[in-house]
């Protein structure tokens, strides 16, 4: 409520600001050239206030909560300030649900009810400073931006300059997810790596990630091998690519050689739905019809296929990245010169001669970064996965059989609530840098093998 | 010339059978060529057929749901055991024992504990609650017989819609023999009737499948869909408007380059993994809120808005900010004057695209908490949500076998949203697009 009060009135000042700058430019052209039209002389001053009022809101949005915290302990009894980390986070927690809902676990000890009314207070109260000090500072910077305004005002190379700032600013936001990316990864994986040995992680050939809750538990080591997750990604991987690849790739090669333009408008979008579908339905549908299906088949053979078989999930997952092959060789075949053609058909060859013995080879790089890219694909793939996959981690290469992934280990050891330092918590990061490590070397190469391809012909 | 001719000419005379035979051998090789490419797109689309024919045959049913009309003594001295006649004092009243009695009037017969515990099981346990709600709004009602169309449990509800028949075991169908004889006895009286169902669009969750419904998770998603347009678009067109118009051919915007290509092609499960990370444990954002939703899919959409909107850029000929900068334009005033509105229907497709890829994300918003059971639509983008995908996901978990149609149903709509989405963009394209 207090952010979207201090967002509103922000805006107001901004567009008050617009609008007395403006008009004050215009009455400077009256009597005088201007070097900016006086739009910009307003979109000048609007820009300083939405500056300075969303920079000490996003301040106070980053620190505030931090603050708070800390001022509610040093007001709890010392006694309780001395507690252990996750023993003071519970009293916390139980003074902040009593404030938001009235609920707590045991009655609160008065000075708990006291720290919690102060706790209020001071929020309440900064709430307000926090408005009156942002309108302030928002009306300031409008202020000061308006005495620079003059008939040579430079506004225009001004908001400009400010614009500029912005767009380089959105264009590194993509920077910074990346280096996100990597240092959450990295942060957690460490910490994981201090329980567990890296090679342990990496080479080790069990899985199960049960930690024990008592100390003299059976079993309750947990063992952190990754082996049979990476083989069992593998082999749904290379499941799904057997159904990908050929049929992506004829598909391709119909549509880029044969097929006219009419069967193109058609037969084109139609493969684009199947890239379209949400991943949770295709998901769905592997364990609706594609699961049963194997298993009756299987039945009806007498060969035992387990219901979450390697297969079913492989198979569906193929079709999902049929259209991504298809799209990715189309193209590069496209780029393939009409005249490598013209020759080959000029030589006697037939179309599926040029096409075999020409078009292909020519556009195998670009093929290749196509299937590379499908194979990073298929590997971070998720939901597919967790839907139709199994849960429990057989080292095995038997497609009948059911085999676990990264993503399915991901998702399953962080749905739900967790805490955050349990080796099985953080070994799902373990698990994430490798998935992303895996992918971003895939995608770098297979990228570079496009481009490279590309510019071979242009 | 005739020598060589000739030649020839004798050459085929040798072996004429052979030549004629390679090139009958080369068409059925291009024929069989040409058909292995035909073949592959008809299974691309019969598997594309058979997919949405599934959900469709299966999805229907899960928009309607069965009734049963009954007369409900309001018993007093059940339905406000204190006799005060307020909203407090009826609430207290015991609904079910009202609604077993109903149904006890018109079977008689049903004797002994097991027996009439299988009659009052062919409502849904949802029904009470219904009637309790209803009794606690107008007390008045305590005292009266009330005639009303009541809420049937998922295996009555499937029994009617055909997915289950009279003559499967009973096991498999969920109802005792007993049941079935009712169920028929009821719809045989016209007292049955199965209509469409608005509540599945405006009811949340459930944990019984005949009142589960997507309104709470079609909320959540439009929440999480709004934060994720109000941080993706501006960022992703400013960031794309310099790459193409602004920035120097150096080093640096290569690396930006390189890194928005990679960026798009990480599993986005990844992105999860960031926002459980970045945003839940290191800035302490709430669980389940569609605001961290939206800022996870906005960081995952980013990349494909900044590079469709570079293509759209691109695609605006170099003429038009030439012809902008001799008339005394500045660079900015070129690209926000002349080129941005000419790129406008590009960058609003590539922005649909993404919307409709986020839409339908599901494995991030799992890792930050979004799969939770929310019965109660969210109101702000503080507040616990859930997301239609993950409510599929959810749904498609559970064990009992009327959420299969809830889930169809589900997909269905959320199939229609992203369909919809896609129209717009195609019509975008094709009524803006401009051939320079």
């Amino acid at each position: 409520m207090t952010i979207l009060i201090v967002i509103v009135a922000i805006a107001l000042i901004a567009l008050a600001g617009y609008l007395m700058g403006r008009q004050r430019a215009e009455l400077m052209a009256a009597s005088s050239v201007i070097h900016s039209r006086p739009g910009y002389h307003g979109a000048f001053i609007a820009m300083w206030s939405l500056i300075a009022g969303f920079a000490i809101l996003l301040f106070w949005l980053i620190f505030e909560p931090a603050i708070s915290r800390w001022l509610l302990i040093s007001w709890l009894p010392a006694a309780q300030q001395a507690l252990p980390e996750s023993e003071l986070n519970l009293v916390i927690t139980n003074i902040l649900n009593q404030l938001s809902s009235g609920i707590s676990i045991g009655t609160l000890s008065p000075e708990e009810v006291a720290a919690g009314e102060r706790y209020q207070g001071f929020r309440d109260a900064a709430s307000w400073i926090m408005i009156f000090v942002a309108v302030a500072i928002a009306l300031a910077a409008g202020w000061l931006a308006m005495r620079q305004l003059s008939a040579g005002f430079r506004a225009r190379n001004r908001v400009e300059r400010i614009v500029r700032v912005a767009m380089i600013v959105a264009s590194t936001i993509a920077i910074l997810t990346t280096f996100g990316i990597v240092f959450s990864l990295l942060f957690e994986a460490m910490r994981f790596f201090t329980r567990v040995p890296f090679f342990d992680f990496l080479f080790g050939t069990a899985w199960s990630p049960q930690t024990a809750i008592r100390a003299d538990q059976v079993g309750g080591s947990g063992e952190f091998g990754a082996i049979p997750l990476i083989a069992g990604t593998l082999l749904i991987t290379f499941i799904a690519m057997c159904i990908a690849v050929p049929i992506g790739l004829f598909s391709a090669i119909y549509m880029s050689e044969y097929a006219g333009p009419r069967m193109r408008s058609y037969a084109k979008p139609l493969l684009e739905i199947l890239a379209g579908i949400p991943t949770v339905v295709y998901g769905f549908f592997a364990v609706l019809v594609m699961a049963p299906f194997f298993r009756n088949l299987g039945d009806s053979l007498g060969i035992p296929v387990s219901s979450e078989s390697a297969l079913a999930a492989g198979v569906v997952m193929g079709i999902m990245i049929i259209p991504f092959v298809s799209s990715l060789s189309d193209d590069v075949m496209n780029a393939v010169p009409q005249t490598l053609r013209d020759g080959a058909l000029a030589l006697g060859a037939t179309k599926s001669e040029t096409v075999k013995q020409v078009v292909l080879p020519a556009a195998l790089p670009g093929i290749v970064g196509a299937v590379l890219l499908a194979v990073s694909r298929a590997i971070g793939e998720t939901m597919i996965v967790v839907m139709a996959a199994g849960l429990a981690a057989n080292l095995t290469a038997n497609p009948l059989e059911a085999v676990t992934t990264i993503t399915v280990q991901i998702a399953t050891l962080l749905v739900g609530d967790q805490e955050f330092d349990s080796a099985k918590t953080l070994s799902a990061f373990a698990l994430g840098l490798l998935l992303f490590t895996v992918t971003l070397a895939l995608n770098f190469f297979a990228l570079r093998i496009v481009q490279r391809y590309r510019e071979k012909y242009d | 010339m005739t020598d060589t001719s000739l030649d020839r000419g004798a050459e085929s005379l040798v072996k004429p059978d052979l030549s004629a035979a390679r090139i009958r051998k080369r068409h059925r090789a291009e024929f069989r060529f040409k058909a292995y490419g035909l073949f592959a797109i008809a299974v691309a689309v019969a598997f594309l057929t058979l997919f949405l024919g599934t959900i469709i045959v299966r999805g229907i049913p899960g928009f309607f749901q069965t009734y049963v009309l009954l007369d409900v003594d309001i018993a007093p001295e059940v339905a406000d055991p204190s006799g005060a006649g307020t909203p407090d004092s009826v609430r207290r009243g015991n609904y079910s024992v009202l609604l077993r009695d109903a149904l006890l009037q018109d079977f008689p017969d049903a004797s002994g504990r097991t027996e009439r515990r299988d009659l009052a099981n062919i409502l849904s346990p949802i029904a009470r609650f219904n009637l309790q709600d209803e009794v606690v709004a107008d007390p008045s009602l305590v005292g009266q017989q009330v005639q009303e169309w009541f809420l049937m449990s998922d295996d009555a509800d499937r029994f009617f819609k055909g997915i289950t028949t009279a003559d499967m075991p009973a096991d498999q169908r969920r109802l005792t023999d007993q049941q079935v004889a009712w169920l028929q006895a009821l719809e045989a009286e016209g007292k049955v009737e199965t209509r469409f169902d608005w509540n599945f669009f405006t009811v949340g969750n459930s944990a019984e499948p005949e009142a589960a419904g997507m309104g709470a998770a079609i909320v959540g998603s439009l929440l999480t869909m709004m934060v994720m347009l109000i941080l993706c678009v501006p960022v992703g067109v400013l960031a794309a408007i310099y790459l193409e118009e602004f920035a120097p051919k150096n080093k640096i915007t290569d690396i930006i380059e390189i890194n928005i290509n990679n960026l798009a092609a990480v599993p986005s499960i990844v992105f999860g993994l960031l926002g459980l990370a970045v945003f839940l444990s290191f800035f302490g954002l709430p669980r389940s809120a569609p605001l961290v939703g939206g800022i996870v899919l906005a960081l995952m959409t980013l990349p494909t808005i900044i590079i469709t909107t570079r293509a759209a850029l691109k695609a605006v000929p170099p003429s038009i900010r030439e012809g902008a900068v001799a008339l005394g334009a500045s660079k900015l005033q070129s690209v926000t004057h002349h080129v941005l509105p000419l790129a406008l229907p590009g960058i609003l497709t590539g922005t649909i695209i993404g919307l409709a890829q986020a839409l339908g994300e599901t494995a991030p918003l799992l890792l930050i908490g979004m799969f939770a059971f929310v019965q109660e639509a969210p109101n702000g983008i503080l507040d616990t949500a859930t997301v239609i995908p993950v409510q599929i996901y959810s749904w498609a978990d559970q064990a009992e076998r009327a959420y299969e149609a809830k889930t169809s149903a589900a997909i269905m709509v959320l199939l229609f949203f992203l369909i919809s989405m896609n129209a717009v963009a195609v019509l975008l394209r094709r009524r803006f697009e401009r051939r320079w």
